[in-house]
């Protein structure tokens, strides 16, 4: 059986590999990319917790959490295609008109 | 359990079936009613049909908690829901003729705001983390898409992909916290994991420490503490004005209730932990607030800096750590909602057509032209500096005193430092109405709504300023020591 902590360390680099992502990368479906990474870290360790602790509740979370993220991704992509009609460009250093 | 016990918990969510509803069918009407006037009409009888929904539980219900402890009705959420319900009334009286003007005076509008202000009350009733989080993103997505709104403006656009994209981003962050602290407790509900870190004694542990400050910088997001505010000066400048109005009180009163609820009822016992990171997070906010709002010239971009300073005064009344405390925190944030919507009135009447009327030179010589209008806004930039007789003192009074009264004397005199600091660029919006000369004519756009929304809040700030007991006494009750 695979030990918990194995699946804790995963979830928790992925998680670290998305902050990096959302942090570094220039490109805004990239960083889009990020959160989702983020997000399903999230539901492994959450899966994995509710296994070993016998318990539903995590999974429970983690169907709300996919849920979520799919209206997430709908909403989002939704601001981006308003956003790109007026301004065709994805680079974030290119969104600066706000500032100060 | 049975199904009568089902109805009977149905009962306790009334208020918030009530919105979903209206919001609905808010959302059809707009199919076949031209008149957006209609709709908010609609949307204002609907908010009041569930305000007087939660009025009739408060009256009739001790403080309970239903769905297997997953919601709870008392003083606490029900106080929070009056300053949502108030938010929305006002947001809805202030935009009828601003989205008009602004050509974006759609349906959905309504019927977003009324699906936010429910994901507010999910919050402010959530007892359990996954209720917590539903309530979160449902208030999140619909702001996401009120703050993009004028979707043929790109300043619009681009607020709302700056608010979206760090706005997912501290949802992630706050399941990593829930994930952690569901790992280490076992579960999800509040008050069992008080229980399951006494029991397991796991209070000193560095992982539970590890989901705490996850779950802190989550809330930080929402209610913009800085530094984690870098959004919200950009968003509050690009949205469209009542929808900035909305979001600088709704969300932050929403984060300030999952905050003290998750911190006071789920981590109650770890109060040396959590005050570890609020007071340097509330010394931060409040410097950064008063010190960089001195240097803007949009009134808009001021007054979002002033909603971080302000974030960082109510966190005070939670690093007090006292139900007491809470309170004044509640009562700032109820007191807070009258003037910063009042000056957001104020800002939205400068707008017309082909004038934004945003910059601080707007104002110049207003009180020549429009003495009635300078009147109020010196009214609300005198209560949101914090001066007697008006109700920001009150508010900044309470949260001083219960944070001294918990030995943080200290955090009090540098609050007072800074809302000196505050005061520089708070009063030289009335410099500018008062002491300059117009530098161009400056027609005022006014509408009934409008007026009414003024008058009340106004009104508000002076009664509450000169009469608080009726407020303090509400809290008081509503938050019990």
């Amino acid at each position: 059986m695979v030990p918990l902590s194995w699946y804790i360390v995963l979830s928790a680099l992925m998680f670290s590999i998305g902050v990096f992502g959302f942090l570094s990368r220039r490109n805004l479906i990239i960083i889009f990319i990020s959160i989702e990474l983020m997000l399903n870290s999230v539901n492994i360790s959450l899966v994995a917790f509710s296994h070993y602790l016998q318990s539903m509740r995590g999974q429970i979370l983690v169907f709300f959490v996919i849920t979520v993220a799919a209206a997430e991704a709908a909403i989002g992509l939704a601001i981006l295609i308003a956003f790109y009609r007026n301004n065709p460009t994805i680079k974030v250093d290119e969104i600066n008109l706000l500032k100060g | 359990m049975n199904t009568a016990n089902y109805l009977v918990d149905i009962t306790m969510i009334m208020p918030e079936l009530t919105l979903i509803c209206v919001a609905l069918i808010l959302l059809l009407l707009d199919l076949v009613v031209k008149n957006k006037e209609v709709l908010a009409a609609v949307g204002i009888a609907g908010t009041l049909v569930a305000l007087y929904g939660t009025y009739k539980l408060f009256v009739f219900h001790a403080p309970q908690s239903v769905f297997a402890d997953m919601f709870v009705l008392d003083g606490y959420s029900n106080f929070f829901k009056l300053i949502f319900y108030l938010n929305i009334i006002l947001t809805i009286l202030i935009s009828l003729k601003y989205m008009t003007i602004e050509k974006a005076s759609f349906g959905e509008y309504y019927s977003l705001l009324i699906f936010a202000t429910t994901g507010m009350m999910i919050m402010a009733s959530a007892a359990d983390l996954i209720v917590l989080y539903l309530g979160l993103e449902l208030m999140a997505l619909s702001t996401y898409i009120l703050a993009g709104l004028m979707r043929k403006q790109l300043r619009s656009n681009e607020a709302a992909l700056k608010y979206f994209f760090l706005g997912a981003f501290s949802s992630a962050i706050l399941l990593y916290g829930i994930s952690m602290t569901y790992g280490l407790t076992g579960t999800t509900n509040l008050r069992e994991i008080a229980a399951a870190l006494q029991t397991l004694n796991i209070m000193e542990s560095p992982a539970v420490f590890l989901g705490l400050i996850f779950l802190i910088v989550a809330f930080g997001f929402k209610v913009a503490l800085a530094p984690f505010h870098m959004w919200a000066p950009d968003v509050y400048e690009g949205a469209p004005t009542s929808i900035t109005a909305f979001m600088s009180v709704g969300p932050k009163a929403a984060g300030f209730a999952v905050m003290g609820r998750v911190l006071f009822e789920a981590f109650g016992g770890m109060q040396m932990q959590w005050n570890s990171i609020l007071i340097p997070l509330a010394v931060i906010t409040m410097a950064v607030g008063s010190i960089i709002a001195l240097a803007q010239t949009n009134i808009k971009r001021m007054l979002a800096y002033s909603s971080i300073a302000h974030a960082g005064y109510m966190l005070l009344g939670i690093i007090a750590g006292t139900p007491e405390g809470l309170a004044s925190t509640a009562n700032y944030l109820m007191i807070y909602m009258f003037m910063n919507i009042g000056a957001f009135a104020i800002v939205i009447m400068l707008r017309r057509e082909g004038f934004q009327g945003e910059n601080l030179d707007d104002y110049m010589g207003l009180a020549k032209s429009h003495p009635l209008a300078s009147a109020l806004m010196l009214i609300f930039m005198f209560s949101l500096t914090g001066i007697p007789p008006t109700a920001g003192f009150i508010g900044k009074f309470y949260v001083f005193m219960e944070v001294i009264r918990s030995g943080y004397t200290y955090l009090a005199i540098i609050a007072v430092i800074f809302s000196v600091i505050s005061a520089f660029f708070y009063l030289r919006v009335v410099m500018y109405m008062y002491m300059k000369d117009p530098k161009e004519d400056v027609t005022l756009t006014t509408s009934s709504t409008l007026s009414i929304a003024l008058a009340i809040t106004a009104i508000m700030v002076l009664i509450l300023g000169i009469f608080p007991s009726f407020l303090l006494n509400l809290v008081r009750s509503s938050i019990p020591g």
